[in-house]
């Protein structure tokens, strides 16, 4: 190509909604614009482009994530790379964090909510709403029938040992604190995290 | 850590035992590589298997696993012996000099006070002797019998080299080599880091495998300084976090603590809280405990918390156990005493010890509710899958509700890691199907519940009703929220407690730092370690400069670090008795005259005069322990103890099983093998390629290394008749496994005690759901029990027996 076009402005050029013809505006003659006709879109020409960190270990690489809308208009990602800037891995990514695209697409990702009922063999799909409530009084009739206030001294203990919560190793500052908050405000003691093993 | 990943290219020595860091954190070991090649740093690797960190190490030694502490006693036993100690470190920066109470002793391989019958220590005796004025006898020359630095020694006389040899099977000439080339770095301008993972914390004494090592690295005036410290190298990506933040059953967010009933009230609570100075002068900044307690109590419930009431205190529940920790509460699942069990990103089925017993415990709940972005086997622990999930399906009543949610590339927030570094991250996806955020499952169980106490009313629904939920959209808390709550901030206007006209902070204002936390209630922090992360600057954890003016690696203004953006811990003791930096080429900070001042912020006030104010300020003696007091359930130096499962005799005390005073719970006495039945020492690990359980689902990772497999040396498998990638049956006392047998060089049998040792290696990632072939995980075997004061399973040291076996597994 010789004409005076950064990568980026090429990128922009050749988008989808620009018809394979004007490409000879570019410089391409007939032959190239036929040919690159039937070429797909350069992958990277709509995305955005979005700092993270990488979820396996703690080394927590820098990563950018690249994302673009699917027929739905959700935005899907299609390119994960090392973010050069991040002073930990200056770009780098181990055999984990390379192929992070497939764990965000893998076939294997939740989509709604399920229930498994009792001695059944098969999940089946629950509404938020149902799902929700289910939970929520099941949480509150064993919190009423099995709350301690008070132990044999008659010593206020407020504790509630036939409800436990396992929480992660991955999410977020943010969202641990607000599953602190939820789990200690109902007196939940069987509380722990992936740190134990 | 207490320094950071890229503060390693600052070093002379690193030292891998008790992780594998080229294999398992290979962007952070690319540190490691940057101070071989532009330092000339020297890699020593400990381990039973010659792994990938072994393969570019300077030199690398077998070990048998679970015999660390025996390791690092005969190293600490070498360093006095030959003089390899930092004495002015030692003895200004350590209790080397402070005399302990004449009763204190050991013998047996048991410390003063122990009781068989009730598994634990009288440990009364392991203290300081306090002098008439409250604080405690020393001995500055260190001539004292009772003092530390002479108990230390005669504690680890035992480990000679011979002695060395015979517990962990490391033969003696390379047990030297490494003692040579570690007591190199007793001088002041050469350090050594020490990098570990689990391969020391999955051990019943995992907490004194690193003592040890952190002992070692005082000896030689390592900890605080640049290219030095502890450095633990974590595992998930925000572990650091959620141990920060206090999702454990007896944490509060900053590591604070939940009361137990022996604290029935507030006053009796912070009475054994005081932590006054036991050397004049010294900071012990715990004495501020009650400022960052009371903003907690003020974050959790603002009003109705008040100091007549002595801010809510029975709203917090009392421990009646030093835990429900996930060990004890399947215990109680077991014997049908839990009903309900929530499971938040995480596996237990597979991620906790006896897998047959989680099957057993999970199918007495009522309900399980798994929030996760992926499939779990926990979430189908009722199906059938043959040999890889045997279950009866339609005898296990438990009710699952499954919930997807968000993964990291959907939400946005703060990540920590390994180096305390709050990296905040932004939402570059949609989340697939009806997906919702963690943080919203959250908000509606919890309006949901506090809905049905407000109809209904029930069981102390007080704390439920009076939880602060003030965001903007109470369905949908943003992360801008939670974490501006977690920094703090004030609730009526806080004035400098030195002078009381001059304004800090308006009353609803973010707090600058910690340092403005009032126990007053004038100030709410729902984290005070993590106050200054966002304050009225802005979000610091989303800074993004990545310059490094020092080139030391501090890069201070890239994302923010706990506490106070410090980068290195300890930093001060990383100078002299002047305030000079033991070594002029790596100055982290030094004492100008009036202040302290450097590249890092410094540990310690910033005017406190070098010579008086010593740098371990979170202690009350003002210098770091090499005896830790009545801290450690398991005693105050570190001694050797076998696994709980483990082929030869304690050589000190042959009555001695594992760990004496870690829990066992009955159920599982009668299911631990014994070296007759099961003559090999099986140890877990991860693969380069393999995250956990979580790249089973990812075909990239699932296809680079497929098949479940164990790795025996060629003179077990030559023994057992196993060929090389030949199908095996291995089984212990609690579970079978079938695999591929990987025979290779690196692990080799090893000489302990006069018999031979042969180890197993089982590396963890199979399972039965996902894109990966099914398999088996560690866990099908290992036992349950805990390390004796955290309760961490002993994952990476137990017995197993193995035959080569027949056909293909039933799929």
């Amino acid at each position: 190509m010789n004409i005076d076009l950064s990568r980026r402005g090429f990128l922009k050029l050749a988008g989808a909604g620009v018809a394979a013809t004007s490409l000879g505006a570019m410089g391409f003659g007939k032959a190239e614009a036929a040919e690159l006709a039937h070429v797909r879109d350069f992958k990277l020409a709509q995305t955005t482009e979005t700092r993270n960190t990488c979820p396996y270990c703690s080394v927590a690489c820098g990563i950018i994530i690249y994302a673009r809308p699917d027929d739905t208009g959700a935005r899907r990602v299609v390119h994960i790379e090392g973010d050069a800037d991040h002073p930990t891995n200056r770009g780098t990514l181990c055999p984990k964090g390379a192929a992070l695209k497939d764990f965000v697409n893998a076939e294997t990702r939740l989509t709604e909510p399920m229930v498994r009922r009792p001695g059944s063999d098969r999940f089946e799909p629950i509404s938020w709403d149902e799902a929700l409530d289910r939970i929520a009084r099941a949480i509150k009739d064993d919190r009423d029938a099995n709350f301690l206030a008070t132990n044999e001294l008659g010593v206020p203990v407020n504790r509630w040992t036939t409800t436990g919560f396992l929480a992660a190793s991955a999410t977020t500052n943010e969202t641990a604190w607000l599953t602190y908050k939820v789990v200690r405000s109902m007196g939940i003691v069987g509380f722990d995290n992936q740190a134990r093993v | 850590m207490t320094n950071s990943w890229t503060d390693i290219k600052n070093t002379d020595l690193v030292i891998v035992m008790g992780g594998n860091a080229a294999e398992a954190h290979p962007c952070g070991f690319k540190w490691v590589t940057e101070a071989k090649h532009h330092r000339g740093a020297k890699l020593i690797v400990v381990d039973p298997r010659f792994t990938r960190t072994a393969s570019v190490s300077d030199y690398y030694a077998p070990i048998r696993p679970g015999t660390d502490i025996a390791f690092l006693m005969g190293l600490i036993r070498y360093m006095i012996e030959n003089d390899r100690v930092q004495w002015e470190y030692v003895k200004a920066f350590t209790n080397a000099s402070f005399l302990v109470k004449e009763e204190f002793g050991w013998s047996d391989g048991l410390f003063t006070g122990y009781d068989e019958e009730k598994r634990d220590y009288d440990k009364s005796s392991w203290d300081y002797q306090i002098g008439p004025d409250g604080y405690m006898l020393t001995d500055p020359t260190l001539q004292h019998p009772r003092c530390v630095w002479n108990l230390l020694k005669a504690h680890v006389d035992v480990y000679t080299p011979e002695m060395v040899e015979r517990i962990t099977g490391t033969p003696q000439d390379r047990f030297l080599k490494i003692a040579e080339m570690i007591g190199e770095c007793s001088s002041p301008t050469k350090t050594m880091t020490s990098m570990y993972a689990l391969g020391w914390t999955q051990h019943s004494k995992g907490a004194q495998n690193i003592r040890g090592m952190a002992m070692l690295q005082l000896i030689l005036g390592n900890i605080g300084v640049p290219g030095g410290g502890m450095n633990a190298l974590r595992g998930h990506s925000n572990i650091q976090g959620l141990t920060d933040l206090g999702l454990m059953s007896n944490l509060i967010p900053g590591y604070l603590n939940i009361p137990t009933e022996k604290e029935p009230d507030w006053a009796t609570y912070m009475k054994s809280r005081a932590f006054k100075p036991l050397l004049p002068g010294q900071t012990s900044y715990w004495q501020n405990y009650p400022k960052f307690m009371v903003s907690f109590m003020k974050s959790m419930w603002g009003e109705a918390a008040q100091k007549d009431n002595d801010w809510a205190y029975h709203y917090l529940p009392k421990l009646d156990v030093p835990a429900y920790d996930m060990l004890r509460m399947f215990e109680l699942m077991d014997q049908g005493r839990v009903n309900l069990y929530f499971c938040q990103g995480f596996n237990p089925l597979l991620a906790l010890a006896n897998r047959n017993k989680n099957t057993s415990a999970l199918s007495k709940l009522k309900m399980l509710v798994v929030m996760d972005p992926l499939e779990t086997e926990t979430a189908r622990f009722w199906e059938n899958h043959g040999a890889y999930n045997d279950v009866d399906t339609a005898s296990i009543q438990t009710e699952v509700i499954q919930l997807p949610t968000s993964c990291f590339a959907e939400d946005e927030g703060a990540l920590v890691n390994s180096g305390r570094w709050l990296q905040w991250h932004w939402k570059a996806s949609d989340m697939p199907g009806q997906a919702k955020y963690d943080t919203w499952i959250m908000a509606q169980i919890f309006l949901r519940v506090r809905e049905l106490y407000r109809k209904e009313g029930g069981a102390f629904p007080d704390p439920i009703l009076n939880l602060t939920w003030d965001y903007a959209d109470e369905h949908e808390p943003s992360p801008d929220e939670l974490a501006r709550e977690m920094n703090g901030r004030a609730l009526a206007d806080v004035y400098d407690l030195a002078d009381k006209t001059k304004l800090l902070t308006a009353a609803g204002r973010q707090v600058k730092s910690f340092a403005e936390l009032r126990d007053d209630g004038t100030t709410a922090s729902g984290c005070w370690i993590y106050s200054g992360s966002y304050n009225e600057d802005g979000n610091n954890m989303a800074r993004r400069d990545n310059s490094d003016p020092s080139g030391m690696g501090v890069y201070s203004n890239w994302t923010w670090s706990w506490p106070l953006n410090r980068r290195t811990l300890y930093n001060r003791a990383s100078a002299d008795l002047q305030g000079q930096p033991w070594d002029p080429s790596r100055p982290i900070i030094a004492w100008n005259g009036e202040r302290w001042e450097g590249n890092d912020i410094p540990d310690i006030s910033p005017t406190a005069k070098p010579g008086e104010v010593m740098p371990f300020i979170m202690n009350q003696e003002g210098v770091s322990r090499l005896f830790s007091r009545g801290m450690m359930r398991d005693g105050p130096f570190p001694t050797h103890m076998e696994p709980f499962e483990s082929p030869v005799q304690n050589v000190f005390n042959d009555r001695m099983r594992g760990n004496p005073v870690a829990r066992v719970f009955a159920s599982d006495v009668e299911k631990m093998g014994t070296s007759d039945e099961f003559p090999f020492v099986a140890t877990s690990y991860r693969l380069t390629e393999h995250f956990h359980y979580w790249t089973k689902h990812n075909k990239v990772n699932a296809t680079l290394q497929p098949e479940f497999f164990v790795e025996i040396s060629e003179q077990l498998a030559a023994e057992k008749g196993i060929e090389r990638g030949g199908r095996v049956r291995v089984w212990s006392k609690r579970g079978e496994v079938w695999a591929k047998a990987l025979v290779t060089k690196r692990i080799k049998p090893m000489i302990c005690d006069g018999k031979t040792v042969h180890v197993v290696g089982i590396p963890l990632h199979w399972g039965f759901v996902g894109a990966a072939k099914k398999g088996w995980g560690p866990n099908s075997l290992t036992p349950f029990v805990g390390d004796a004061n955290i309760e961490t399973p002993e994952f990476k040291a137990f017995l197993v027996n193995i035959e080569p076996a027949v056909g293909e597994a039933v799929s």
